[in-house]
């Protein structure tokens, strides 16, 4: 039976640099249920080395939590990834890691801390994944295609780090599932200013980086289960899947 | 001022759109954010760039660019060749950094205000 869901598919952990070392398992499951959603994604930049624990600390409390990556392209692109299956994201990981230059400078950027499901801190991740990786954005787009994964332009309404800040339009041949917008700008006006991209579903998603952010923005999905093929469905309102008006 | 002028006098290697070095340089840009350029660049550039990517013809040949410089030795996509030949858009490169690049432009009399 569908079900409307509200969906928070877009928050980073205390792995990204730029992420609240507050951004731990239990804080970030307890909010999310606090505000009422119903599924988040962690999607940190370039790596996935957290979304284990956060999968295992929302099944103890009932939310589901998909597994996924905010990958940096070669253009300084962000695009949003999203899995079933951590190991799909792993494999994705990994590639993006053997295309990841640097080091990071935790003073200069922050932190990168890894978790357990506990909320314990287990160490830190020392690759620079505030960085951009050698990767085209074509490619990564149809790798991530190739492992089923759905791929989302980031936050295209902002200048730094978007597909239509860095290229100024969509190239052709490019198969997004749909675009973000960011909480700076309504869904109203970004169906406006981005009229010539209709054909792509739009998502307002938080881009939390501290407790108080998550569900800021959320997007509501008419879904039979909180998986990530279900959301690639609703994308493309397909199998009676479809993004609702919040 | 020509395309081909600055080509001999910056020492610049023509990847593609060599027949179109006729074209008149009326001014210069700089910029890597492409939504920028397509904002603030004008007809008559030779725009200043290390954006590879080919989405950088189109920008050029819609603002009307006499040429794109890639600074930094920064090498062209196959793709952004192919588009480069298609348009008909002068694609120069220099191992030069784009700063410096800029600074031998305006020695040669281009401005960035027009």
């Amino acid at each position: 039976m569908l079900r409307r869901f509200r969906a928070d598919l877009h928050i980073h952990s205390c792995l990204s640099p730029c992420g609240s070392d507050e951004m731990k398992p239990k804080a970030v499951v307890d909010r999310a249920m606090t505000v009422g959603l119903d599924m988040i994604a962690i999607c940190d930049h370039n790596s996935a080395e957290n979304v284990v624990a956060f999968i295992e600390a929302g099944k103890k409390k009932g939310l589901a939590v998909l597994p996924g990556m905010e990958v940096t392209s070669r253009e300084e692109i962000h695009l949003l990834t999203l899995f079933d299956q951590p190991e799909d994201c792993q494999t994705l990981q990994d590639w993006v890691y053997q295309h990841l230059p640097g080091k990071n400078e935790q003073e200069a950027f922050g932190p990168q801390i890894l978790v357990n499901e506990d909320s314990e801190p287990i160490g830190q991740n020392e690759k620079l994944l505030i960085g951009a990786t050698l990767l085209p954005l074509e490619e990564i787009v149809s790798y991530v295609q190739a492992l089923n994964g759905v791929v989302i332009a980031s936050h295209i309404d902002r200048q730094a780090f978007s597909l239509i800040g860095q290229l100024g339009f969509i190239p052709e041949g490019i198969s997004l599932d749909g675009l973000e917008i960011s909480p700076r700008t309504s869904l109203e006006e970004a169906r406006k200013k981005f009229s010539l991209y209709q054909h792509l579903a739009f998502v307002h998603f938080s881009d939390a980086h501290s407790p108080e952010e998550i569900g800021r923005v959320s997007t509501h999905f008419q879904l039979e289960e909180k998986t990530s093929k279900e959301i690639k469905w609703a994308l493309h309102a397909r199998e009676g899947r479809s993004v609702t008006e919040s | 001022m020509k395309v081909e002028w600055l080509v001999k006098s910056l020492g610049l290697e023509v990847k593609a759109g060599g027949n179109q070095l006729h074209q008149e340089v009326t001014g210069g840009y700089v910029g890597d954010l492409l939504s920028d350029v397509m904002a603030h660049s004008t007809s008559g550039n030779v725009w200043v760039t290390i954006q590879t990517h080919p989405n950088i013809i189109a920008v050029a040949s819609l603002k009307e660019m006499a040429a794109i410089l890639l600074a930094g030795g920064r090498e062209p996509d196959p793709e952004t060749l192919k588009k480069a030949e298609e348009e008909g858009i002068p694609l120069l490169t220099s191992p030069l950094p784009a700063f410096e690049l800029v600074r031998r432009l305006c020695q040669e009399g281009i401005s960035g205000i027009w």
